[in-house]
C-alpha cells in the first residue's frame, strides 16, 4: 500500500474535503450552493467507497438536522454551503450548541447580503458566524489562508467539534475554495485525530449532562442502551427539560464559558516579519494572501510592516491581538467587508487611533498596492 | 438485546406527570405507539424516537429510549440522519399537525419520495397548542381560532393522500376513539420496510374545541366516533352516506425500494469493486 505523499495539485475546496475524509467525517448532507459544491461533489463520490454515506437534502435546513441526527449515532458529520445556506442553518446550529453536538459547518464565503454575488468572494460573515443563531453561545470558527490550510484546518475543525462538543464553523471564502495550488498532504500518521469521550459509566449511572473537570460532558452514541434524552429546551444534567432558575443558570453558565480554559490550544494563528515590525497588519483567509505580498514589497522600500494571519476567528484571540499590536505604530486590519473583525480588534486594543481599515466589498480582491498606499498614507 | 417484558419500562415514569391539558388525546396515541412498540417486540436499544416542536412532541421526553426533541419542523430531517447513519436503528418521528403538515411540510413530502425507512406519526388536533390555539393546515375550513377569528377562511390538506402521492410506502389513518386500530396501523408501519406515515387524528378541548363549541373530551370522543368510517366500510357505502364523514384504516400499502438499503448495496458495490482494483 501507498503510504507516502506526493505533491499534487488541489483546489480548496477538495482540500476541505479530503481533510474531513482523512479526519474521520463518514457522513455529510447538504444542499448545493455556489461555491461550495464541489464539496458535496467530492463527499457524494468518495464516502460511499469508504462505507460513509452522503445525502443530498430538500434544503440546507435539512441538511444541518440530518448531520446533527447522525452525529448522534456516534458519527463525525459535515456539511458545507455558501451565505443563504448558512443563514437557514443558523436555528439548528443553535440547537447543536445548545444540546452539544458535535458537527462542522463549512461557509464557503461569498457576496451578501442575499443572493449578492455567488461566484464573487467576500470574507462578510465574520459576525454572523458568532452571532447568527439566537441566544448567547460558545462558538469556534476557523479561516483557511490557502489551499494546505484548507485541508489541515479542516481536521482541526472536525477535532475541535469532537473533542469541545460544539458544532464548528469553517470559514473558507470563494478564493479559497476555488483556488488551485501545489500541496503536499501531511501523511495520514502524522495527523492527530480527536473522537469525542464515549461514558465509561453503566446506562443507569449515565447523566449526559454531567461534567468532570474538563467541563465537557461524555457523550453516549444512539443505539448503545443509554436512553438519553436530547432537547434544545434548558435542561438539568439528565437532559431532562427544567424551569429551575438555578439550575438553568448553572447549565447555560458552564456551556457559555466551556471553551475559556481551552482558548489558547484552539487559537491558531500565523507571523510574518513581526518580530521588527513596526506597522502590523491583521488579516485571514484570502486577505492573508494580498497582506503578504504588501509586506514584502513594503519592506523592500524600507517600511518595516509585519503580518498576523488569524486562522481562528472565533473565540475572538484577544490575547494574541494585545501581544503583537504592543508597541506598534499602526494597526491595518485587511479584510473583503465593510470592517467586522477590525471591530473586534478595536475592542481589544482600545485604541481607534492606532488603527486603520483596509476593506473591499465590490466582489474584487484587496490588491496589494491598495494596502501599500495605506500603510504609507500613515507611515510616510 | 434489551427486550421489553414490561410496557411500565417504556415510559421515563420520574419525568411524570405530562404536561398536557385535561382532556387531552396526545396521551392515548403516545400509549398506542408504545403498545406497537411492546407489540412488534421492538429492541428498546435500537430504538429512536424523534420529535419537533409543539404539545405532541414533547412526548419524547417521557419515553424510555434514544430520543431526541428537535427544532420546530425539522423532526424528519435528523431522523433522516439517524437512520442513514445508522440503518440498523428503528426510528419514530412523533410529530404534530403544525410541526408536520406546515412548517416541516417539505421534509414529509421529500422523506416519503425517498421512501427512506421511518415511521412519522402525526398527532393530528386540528390546531396549534402549544402557542395557544392558532389554526394550522389541519384546521378545517369556518373553524375559528385565535387566529382565524372570523371562521378559518384557508381549506386543510388531506394529509394521508399527500404522504402517499409523495411516495410514502404505507399510509393509515385512526383516531383516539379507534385506539385498537391506531396500535394495529403503527404496527404495519414498524414492519414496513420504507417510509410510513399515520396521522392520528386527536382532540383539543381546550384550545380548539372550547372556541367551537365542540363539547368536552368525551363529546369530542363521541364526535370522532361518529363520524370516523373504514375505508373498507366506505367502500360498500353510497356516496350520500359519507357525507360530512372521514376515512380512517389502511389508507395505502405498496412496495418501493428503500433508500438506506439502496445505499448499503451501493457501497457493498463500491467496495467489492475497490476489492477487484487492488488484484
Amino acid at each position: 500500500m501507498k503510504t507516502k505523499r506526493n505533491a499534487q495539485l488541489l483546489q480548496g475546496n477538495q482540500a476541505c474535503s479530503l481533510g474531513a475524509l482523512d479526519a474521520g467525517v463518514r457522513f455529510y448532507a447538504g444542499y448545493p450552493i455556489t461555491p461550495s459544491t464541489e464539496i458535496a461533489e467530492f463527499m457524494a463520490e468518495e464516502l460511499p467507497k469508504v462505507g460513509g454515506k452522503f445525502i443530498q437534502m430538500e434544503d440546507e435546513i435539512a441538511g444541518i438536522g440530518a448531520v446533527v441526527g447522525a452525529a448522534l449515532t456516534g458519527t463525525k458529520a459535515l456539511t458545507a454551503t455558501s451565505g443563504p445556506g448558512f443563514s437557514l442553518m443558523q436555528e439548528i446550529i443553535g440547537f447543536a450548541t445548545m444540546t452539544e453536538v458535535p458537527c462542522v459547518i463549512v461557509n464557503v464565503q461569498r457576496m451578501g447580503p442575499s443572493t449578492g454575488g455567488p461566484t464573487s468572494p467576500a470574507q462578510a460573515d465574520i459576525m454572523q458566524a458568532r452571532w447568527g443563531t439566537h441566544g448567547d453561545h460558545p462558538v469556534i470558527a476557523l479561516s483557511p489562508g490557502s489551499v494546505l490550510e484548507a485541508y489541515t484546518l479542516t481536521i482541526k475543525a472536525v477535532n475541535f467539534s469532537e473533542k469541545y462538543r460544539v458544532p464548528v464553523i469553517f470559514l473558507l471564502d470563494e478564493v479559497i475554495g476555488h483556488l488551485r495550488e501545489k500541496v503536499v498532504l501531511p501523511e495520514l500518521n502524522e495527523l492527530e485525530i480527536i473522537d469525542r469521550k464515549r461514558p465509561t459509566v453503566s446506562p443507569e449511572q449515565y447523566k449526559p449532562y454531567a461534567v468532570d473537570e474538563s467541563g465537557i460532558p461524555a457523550m453516549a452514541d444512539f443505539g448503545q442502551g443509554y436512553h438519553w434524552h436530547v432537547t434544545g429546551l434548558n435542561h438539568d444534567e439528565t437532559g431532562g427539560p427544567t424551569g429551575k432558575a438555578d439550575v438553568i443558570n448553572q447549565q447555560l453558565s458552564r456551556l457559555f464559558h466551556k471553551l475559556d480554559q481551552y482558548r489558547d490550544e484552539i487559537t491558531l494563528y500565523q507571523t510574518f516579519d513581526v518580530e521588527d515590525a513596526e506597522y502590523l497588519l491583521i488579516s485571514f483567509g484570502c486577505s492573508t494572501r494580498s497582506s503578504l505580498a504588501a509586506v514584502e514589497l513594503l519592506r523592500n522600500e524600507g517600511i518595516k510592516v509585519g503580518l498576523l494571519q488569524l486562522q481562528t476567528i472565533w473565540p475572538f484571540p484577544d490575547h494574541v491581538i494585545k501581544d503583537f499590536t504592543k508597541n506598534k505604530k499602526g494597526v491595518f486590519v485587511v479584510e473583503m467587508n465593510d470592517g467586522q473583525l477590525c471591530l473586534e480588534v478595536e475592542r481589544t486594543i482600545g485604541n481607534r487611533d492606532l488603527l486603520s481599515r483596509i476593506n473591499k466589498i465590490n466582489g474584487e480582491l484587496i490588491t496589494p498596492q491598495e494596502i501599500i498606499d495605506k500603510v504609507k498614507e500613515v507611515a510616510l | 438485546m434489551q427486550t421489553t417484558t414490561n410496557i411500565e419500562n417504556l415510559f421515563r415514569l420520574n419525568r411524570l406527570p405530562h404536561i398536557w391539558c385535561p382532556g387531552c388525546g396526545n396521551g392515548i396515541i403516545v400509549n398506542a405507539v408504545q403498545k406497537a412498540i411492546y407489540e412488534s417486540g421492538l429492541d428498546k436499544d435500537k430504538t429512536v424516537i424523534v420529535s419537533g416542536i409543539g404539545c405532541s412532541s414533547r412526548a419524547t421526553g417521557y419515553m424510555n429510549f434514544d430520543t431526541l426533541h428537535t427544532t420546530h419542523g425539522r423532526a424528519i430531517t435528523f431522523a433522516t440522519g439517524i437512520k442513514l447513519a445508522r440503518p440498523e436503528l428503528n426510528v419514530i418521528v412523533l410529530t404534530g399537525d403544525g410541526d408536520c403538515a406546515a412548517i416541516g411540510g417539505n421534509h414529509l413530502i421529500h422523506a416519503a419520495r425517498r421512501n427512506i425507512d421511518l415511521n412519522v406519526i402525526m398527532f393530528n388536533n386540528s390546531i396549534y397548542g402549544m402557542t395557544g390555539g392558532q389554526f394550522s393546515p389541519m384546521t378545517p375550513h369556518g373553524r375559528l381560532a385565535t387566529t382565524s377569528p372570523y371562521g378559518n377562511l384557508e381549506r386543510t390538506f388531506d394529509i394521508c393522500k399527500l404522504a402517499e402521492c409523495a411516495g410514502a410506502s404505507y399510509v393509515g389513518r385512526s383516531t383516539v376513539y379507534h385506539v385498537q386500530l391506531l396500535v394495529n396501523l403503527i404496527k404495519k408501519a414498524i414492519e414496513n420496510k420504507g417510509f410510513s406515515f399515520v396521522e392520528a387524528i386527536s382532540i383539543c378541548p381546550i384550545s380548539y374545541g372550547r372556541r367551537n363549541k365542540l363539547g368536552d373530551a368525551p363529546k369530542m370522543l363521541e364526535w370522532l366516533k361518529e363520524h370516523a368510517v373504514n375505508i373498507k366500510a366506505a367502500q360498500k357505502m353510497e356516496p350520500e352516506k359519507l357525507k360530512d364523514k372521514f376515512l380512517i384504516g389502511e389508507m395505502y400499502h405498496g412496495e418501493a425500494p428503500e433508500y438506506t438499503q439502496l445505499y448499503d448495496e451501493l457501497i457493498a458495490k463500491l467496495q467489492k469493486g475497490a476489492e477487484k482494483d487492488v488484484r
